[in-house]
């Protein structure tokens, strides 16, 4: 059974769809609170990103099974500005909104996997996957 | 949004969120709390987020801003019932909330 579920980013209320979405899935994969609470965390930094950055997006939702093991991978992506220094971008307390700076490393401390990808003036894709323990 | 459901028990204003808050609605309901403590003018805040279930840095951001702000209009700020899986969130993000103090 493959569940895939995709939210188009477009404005603030969409970033509530995409963790609603992204929770009820964690829920149903049988994630515990401490993990669907991280994962909805996650996809609500993502879902903003795209939001503030690049204005419009889609974060895509997912059930994975391999062999064994089970989790959830999210794909956040934009054709906005792109990330001009990701090295930059991923340190702590580095900010160029009103975030708190937080946002892509706490992301990353929040989840399993991580992978950013970004060429400038083509947009951001960022992955990230959480397993099931 | 409605306004902010606010409930003044004695010298204390007491401001409960029950609503997921999308960016918008997250800064009026700050401008809301200030407008608020203002006509009250109570000794201190209570923000109760029991029903919150997502903190992001976006919202953490917001809340301490407003603890912030709250403080420099003379009130003291305290937050109740952060739930324990956004205590680990928080944590293992590097958030810290600042500018006011905690209740269970």
């Amino acid at each position: 059974m493959e569940k895939i579920e995709e939210v188009s980013i477009n404005n603030s209320e969409d970033i509530i769809l995409a963790r609603q979405i992204a929770r009820e899935m964690a829920k149903e994969l049988g994630f515990g609170l401490a993990d669907q609470t991280r994962i909805t965390t996650a996809v609500s930094e993502l879902s903003r990103n795209i939001y503030t950055f690049a204005g419009t997006g889609r974060v895509v939702v997912k059930a994975l099974s391999e062999s064994a093991k089970k989790g959830m991978e999210i794909i956040a992506e934009d054709r906005g500005p792109g990330i001009p220094d990701i090295e930059m971008a991923m340190q702590d307390g580095y900010s160029t909104n009103k975030g708190l700076g937080q946002g892509l490393p706490g992301t990353k401390r929040l989840m399993d996997e991580f992978e950013i990808k970004s060429e400038a003036g083509k947009g951001a894709t960022v992955t990230i996957r959480k397993w099931l323990r | 949004m409605d306004k902010v459901p606010t409930l003044k028990m004695g010298d204390t204003l007491i401001l409960t969120i029950q609503v997921e808050l999308h960016d918008k609605t997250a800064i009026r309901l700050q401008e809301d709390i200030l407008e608020r403590v203002y006509d009250t003018k109570p000794q201190g805040l209570v923000i109760d987020v029991s029903a919150v279930g997502v903190v992001d840095s976006f919202l953490g951001r917001m809340l301490s801003d407003t603890a912030t702000m709250v403080r420099t209009m003379g009130v003291e700020t305290v937050l109740v019932g952060i739930q324990p899986e956004i205590a680990i969130t928080l944590q293992e993000m590097g958030l810290e909330l600042k500018g006011g103090a905690f209740s269970p």
